[in-house]
């Protein structure tokens, strides 16, 4: 272990004092002066329009300050809530309907936003939204993404005739289906990607306020990205100057995506601050956060392999029907077309590949980015075929893996969906793998199993990544609104603290702790002068925030190329104190020193030298050593892991045991191997909830979703879940400064097909997620009357 | 309205509340201790648990005016001048933690297990923790902490 | 929450004072269901009426041969009381299976079996082990006690005070949780003693039913082998996302049989 507060030592966090003591400061914990309570009625109803809404009985409740509804969004012309992913690749430009802030006549969705109550405090807002008559004409509503461009299907937008938002493709379709037609054997598969709704522990809060004196408007939320936010609502919805708005996103418990699209609710507090002259605050009960924050996944499709006599794969073809929901959400399509097609080469040589996805609305909730964001798509449904393919040949499937890995001197390598992978060795990360999970010994632990009355099955995942999101030129090439580089800036005080101020934000990743030894490591300042600033845009310049495991990549090597800007500089301070040449100094541990000689600086010095500069080379350079840094990564970084998972069956109840998970991973560089763990145990568990225990449901019929709580949304607890045995290889990313991958959806995207396979294994036939005791139950049920 | 008196974190703190005016509420928004947290609406989630004479329970499911006369502690009054609870430092140590949302009724939690039980088995702890939900960690460092803080090896 | 008048009772005598003189009172045991029902304002008593504290109310102990339990007594203090656990150990098995700690710690029997939640695990017990509700005013046979979806034969103001469990020969309760909630999806108390046979089943349907056929096949041989090939119809059990009729019905066989294993 290597010890210290650099690279790789397994510091403590610094934010843990505060959260461990109650002094975390969330969002909802924030209370501003004179403030007023906000609830929103919402439709109940999936599909309706709205021939009137009468708020009199409202406005005249005790405590109420203002009832708002769309036509007053619309009076004061409020921009709509605006997506910024409009994807290239598709057969016409996307569909995009507004979305106002507040509906004006229709109501797309359960939980869509009807009117808006403002009190004195929250019980006065909620009675008043009860008092709130709305007329609602009922319209059949479809929540099914495979059924929705039926011509039957009600349509749910003017401008989106079939309810289609686009059609979109990657891939060569001909060499795909010429592969097909010679292949030896195809497998196929018929999928879904079970709808899921993220569930980041706090539920999201927004409190807006209004400086009359500046004309000028703060709005602390939970966001995972509070310059985006800023950019959104100042410029599209607001119009206002940038600066003229000023966002905080203090502590934040959780995003998982759920926290990256800007929200109709935060518009509504900022704007209706200014007209009731208070600052507004909402804070979402849980069972509004169930209705409308962003879901993720909820994929129909259908996969086929097409292999060789000697297993080796020849061709992917790929077609998924794909919901975003009600209304296209910040990211709308990103994650149903280049997070999710580019990735389906997986990590092996797949020479034909072409995937087509119809992506469509539906009566639901928008539908964003959640925890690995259309990777965790594209790997379940390789990784299924991959297994079905090596039963269905009888091949063992570890070997059918390694005849088709990318070799290890094969990289760079151009994959046939627009990624070229940069790095990587999976055959190490695959015999560590089998090693620590003691494939070799499965069949002894199956045998006892079966005397125990117990089915054991054992299922493989081998993924690849693609994250820290994205060099900007390629951002912009497949549509996107914005480029994805990340800024730093580091100051420094007299005394010799050191101020970092971060783009990326931080809702349990640990940033101020391994972005502190990033500095540490580079500037070797002891790591208790260091300070992560980020959450806040008036702090910090700029940033794309949080998403995509892009913090460390892009983020922590933006700090990096700061710091080194800071060395530089530092080399010219000290060789004018040393009286040397820059050329003749070198920097190491925290010390400018004259080669060869004993003569030095520490860093420390350098900086009172420049922050006080009484013997500085002024008619050379400025004063001061400040240096900020905007980095734009030169490709996605490429990690790849293998995960093994065990499970027992008791085939009475159906009921499924996790008793075994190994992982190997390999990030790159590793900063925190303790924070990186977490991470990875994190990640797995929320995947092992969408194979095993969450689905979101709505009602077919009425579309009104009915796991709305946790009574019904299954989230995972401690006892669903086993301990979790981690390894590590590494290949060093060789584009960024760091050499760092990126780890924090990796959990999320290898094990929902592990788990898969490993049920499928037991069980001997197909299932779709989550592999609740019912489905285990009758599949069961099926086989033995199939044997019959 | 009616009047409450009880002791939180062993210092006397009185208000006026409503009949409907819930634990939680009274804490965060009367006492202004915000450590004490509201994850859900159906009782389910744990953010909230805090100890009401000595015992575990959610805070979001108990009335201020049920708590009057009782000896509160929270997620604040669990380190003792400025040193952290042994619960509190195992999950520092152990990375029992990531956003910190979950955390205050963790280990609120977690230290009436000990109570309860000084010795509990991983599928015991496992078991206890059923009322609080975490997404981040995936509960694996957390049982780790628990079990170093009850003082056991390998924890 | 809709606001209302709260009153902590000192006795029995008290609680049914203030409910009478309520528009429209209601009792509070652990508020571990009320809480969360007004919370979602599908409820809007005038007046709350907690007889938590109680103290005549709460606790175990022996009388007559039965292990009688009163009605604030919290499902975790039935879970590790040496009495229960000594005369009727599947009773402190089922407690211990109620929610979580917290839960535990403040929901009481009285509330359970008020409530008659179809998915809660009290009325198992209570039908399967031949209990009797003690209230303010009578005794009711726990066979006639659970009525109904959330209905009971109490009547207005009528208050539990206590239940009285005969101690079984042989007792097991099996619990197949729902995953997300908890609850039982099937719960299964089997027992053989002085109140006969029982086969007792929760979750399964509207209410708490014993399975008659079942029954019989144990009474002269109490083993899990007896109930082999024994089912009980799907018609009229209930059906959700999370379990169909007929799951349920299967979970009822693979439930009994277990609890006559445990019964031992
Ligand atoms: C997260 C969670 C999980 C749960 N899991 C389970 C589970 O797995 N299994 C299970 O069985 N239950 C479960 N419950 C319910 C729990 O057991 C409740 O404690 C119980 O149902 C109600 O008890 P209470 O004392 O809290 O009643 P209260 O909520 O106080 O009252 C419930 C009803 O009973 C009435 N009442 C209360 N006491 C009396 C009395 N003495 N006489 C007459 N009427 C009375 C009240 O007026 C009210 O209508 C769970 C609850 C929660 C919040
Ligand atoms: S806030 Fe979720 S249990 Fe109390
Ligand atoms: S640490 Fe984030 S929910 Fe537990």
């Amino acid at each position: 272990m290597t010890e210290g507060t650099g690279i790789g030592a397994r510091v403590r966090r610094t934010e843990d004092n505060r959260f461990l003591t109650g002094k975390g400061r969330y969002t909802d914990d924030i209370n501003r002066i004179g403030q007023a309570y906000a609830c929103f009625l919402r439709s109940p109803h999936a599909h309706a329009k709205i021939d009137g809404i009468d708020t009199g009985a409202a406005k005249n409740a005790p405590g109420v300050i203002a009832v708002l509804t769309g036509d007053d969004v619309a009076a004061d012309g409020l921009g709509g809530i605006p997506c910024g992913f409009s994807p290239t690749g598709t057969q016409a430009p996307q569909n995009a309907p507004p979305r106002p802030a507040l509906v004006q006549g229709k109501a797309c969705f359960v939980g869509d936003l009807v009117a808006m109550v403002i009190a004195d405090n929250l019980n006065q807002a909620k009675d008043a939204v009860e008092l709130i008559q709305v007329d609602y004409q009922e319209l059949p509503a479809n929540v099914d993404p495979a059924k929705a461009t039926d011509p039957s299907t009600p349509r749910i937008h003017e401008a989106a005739e079939n309810n289609l938002v686009a059609e979109w493709g990657i891939g060569d379709k001909e060499a795909a289906d010429q592969a097909f037609a010679q292949a030896h054997h195809v497998t196929k598969l018929d999928l879904i990607n079970n709808r899921q709704i993220p569930n980041a522990m706090e539920p999201r809060c927004s409190i807006g306020e209004h400086d009359e004196a500046n004309e000028s408007y703060t709005l602390y939320t939970t966001s995972q990205n509070p310059h985006v936010t800023r950019l959104l609502l100042a410029a599209f919805v607001m119009q206002i100057p940038e600066h003229k708005l000023r966002v905080v996103s203090p502590d934040v418990g959780g995003g998982f995506g759920s926290k990256i699209p800007h929200y109709p609710e935060e518009a509504l507090v900022t704007w209706s601050a200014k007209k009731v002259g208070r600052p507004v605050k909402w804070t979402a009960d849980r069972s509004e956060s169930f209705l409308s924050d962003t879901h993720g996944r909820d994929h129909v499709t259908r996969a086929e392999l097409a292999l060789d006599e000697n297993g080796k794969f020849l061709a992917l073809r790929v077609h998924t029907a794909a919901s975003l929901g009600a209304y296209l959400s910040t990211f709308g399509a990103l994650s149903t077309t280049y997070l999710y097609g580019t990735v389906l080469s997986g990590p092996y040589v797949i020479p034909a590949i072409h995937c087509g996805v119809t992506i469509v609305f539906t009566n639901t909730a928008p539908i964003d980015a959640e925890r690995g964001a259309g990777r965790p798509e594209a790997t379940y449904l390789v990784e299924r075929l991959v297994e079905n393919a090596a039963r269905e040949m009888g091949i063992d499937r570890a070997d059918i893996r390694r005849r088709n890995f990318i070799p290890a001197d094969a990289f760079p390598y151009q994959t046939p969906v627009v990624l070229a992978y940069d790095s990587g060795n999976y055959d190490p990360i695959l015999d560590m793998a089998l090693k620590s999970a003691d494939y070799a010994g499965f069949e002894a632990r199956s045998a006892d199993a079966k005397s125990r009355g117990k089915l054991r099955g054992i299922g493989f995942s081998t993924y690849i990544e693609a994250c820290g999101i994205a060099p900007s030129n390629v951002a912009g090439a497949i549509g996107a609104g914005i480029g994805l580089y990340e800024s730093a800036e580091i100051r420094f005080a007299v005394t010799g603290a050191v101020s970092v101020h971060t783009g990326s934000h931080s809702h349990g990743q640990g940033h101020e702790t391994t972005f502190a030894q990033i500095v540490v490591d580079r500037l070797g300042v002891p790591f208790d002068n260091v300070e992560i600033v980020h959450g806040d845009t008036a702090r910090v310049q700029w940033g794309h925030g949080t998403y995509g495991s892009r913090s460390l990549a892009v983020g922590g090597s933006a700090i990096a190329v700061a710091c080194d800007k800071a060395i530089a500089k530092g080399k010219k301070v000290a060789a004018h104190l040393l009286e040397a040449s820059a050329a003749d100094i070198e920097f190491k541990d925290g010390n400018f020193t004259v080669s060869g000689t004993d003569k030095s600086k520490s860093f420390g010095e350098i900086i009172g030298a420049a922050m006080v500069p009484h013997n500085f080379p002024l008619d050379e350079m400025e004063p001061g050593l400040d240096q900020r840094a905007f980095y734009d990564p030169k490709n996605f970084t490429f990690p790849a892991g293998c995960h093994i998972c065990e499970v027992e069956i008791d085939p009475d109840t159906g009921r499924v045991a996790v008793v075994n998970w190994t992982a190997v991973d390999d990030f790159g560089k590793i900063v925190n191997p303790m924070i990186v763990e977490g991470q990875i145990h994190g990640g797995i568990a929320h995947g092992i909830g969408q194979a095993l225990l969450e689905n979101c449901v709505y009602d077919p019929e009425t579309g009104q979703l009915v796991t709305g709580s946790y009574m019904d949304y299954c989230m995972p607890r401690a006892d669903d879940l086993p301990n979790f045995n981690l390894g590590f290889t590494e290949t060093l990313c060789p584009h960024n400064p760091l050499g760092v991958k990126g780890c924090g959806e990796a959990g999320a995207i290898a094990a929902p097909p592990a788990l898969i396979n490993a049920v499928t294994d037991a069980i001997g036939v197909d299932i779709d997620m989550p592999a609740t005791p019912e489905k285990v139950w009758r599949a069961l049920q099926s086989r033995a009357q199939a044997a019959e | 309205m009616p009047t409450v008196s009880m002791t939180v974190n062993g210092q006397p703190a009185a208000g006026e509340v409503e009949g409907r005016t819930l634990l939680v509420e009274f804490l965060r928004e009367h006492l202004r201790l915000t450590g004490t947290h509201v994850g859900c609406d159906t009782s389910q989630c744990g953010a909230c648990v805090v100890h009401v004479n000595g015992k575990s329970v959610k805070s979001c499911t108990m009335l201020a005016a049920q708590a009057d006369g009782a000896e509160v502690t929270t997620i604040e009054g669990l380190a003792t001048n400025g040193e952290l609870h042994p619960m509190q430092a195992a999950f520092k140590e152990h990375h029992g933690l990531q956003c910190g949302f979950c955390t205050p009724g963790m280990v609120m939690s977690a230290v009436d297990l000990l109570n309860t039980n000084a010795n509990p088995s991983e599928r015991e702890i496992r078991e206890w923790l059923e009322g609080n939900i975490c997404r981040c960690t995936g509960y694996n460092n957390i049982v780790k902490a628990i079990q170093a803080a009850a003082g056991q090896t390998g924890g | 929450m809709y606001n209302f008048n709260y009153h902590r009772a000192g006795s029995v005598e008290e609680a049914v004072q203030l409910l009478s003189g309520a528009s429209e009172g209601t009792l509070m045991g652990g508020g571990m269901t009320l809480i969360p029902v007004l919370k979602q304002r599908l409820a809007n008593p005038s007046d709350v009426v907690d007889i938590g504290g109680i103290s005549a109310l709460s606790g175990v102990s022996e009388d007559g041969g039965k292990v009688v339990v009163g009605a604030t007594t919290t499902h975790a203090a039935v879970a590790s009381d040496a009495t229960v656990q000594a005369k009727i150990p599947a009773l402190a098995v089922l407690a211990e299976s109620i929610g979580d700690a917290q839960v535990r710690n403040r929901g009481t029997i009285g509330g359970s079996i008020a409530n008659n939640d179809p998915a809660a695990d009290y009325p198992a017990a209570l039908v399967g082990l031949g209990a009797t509700i003690r209230t303010n005013t009578r005794e009711i046979a726990a066979d006639d006690f659970f009525t109904g979806l959330f209905e009971t034969a109490l009547g207005d103001n009528e208050i539990i005070t206590a239940v009285a469990f005969p101690v079984p020969d042989k007792a097991g309760y099996a619990k197949f949780p729902n995953p997300a909630s908890r609850y039982a999806v099937v719960g299964v108390m089997a027992s053989q003693g002085p109140a006969g046979t029982r086969v007792a089943v929760t979750g399964a349907g509207p209410c708490v039913f014993r399975a008659a056929d079942m029954e019989a096949a144990l009474s002269s041989n109490f083993s899990a082998e007896a109930l082999s090939g024994i089912s009980v119809s799907a018609d009229d059990l209930n059906s959700d996302i999370h379990a169909s009729a007929e799951y349920r019905a299967h979970l009822v066989g693979v439930m009994a049989r277990r609890a006559v294993a445990a019964a031992g």
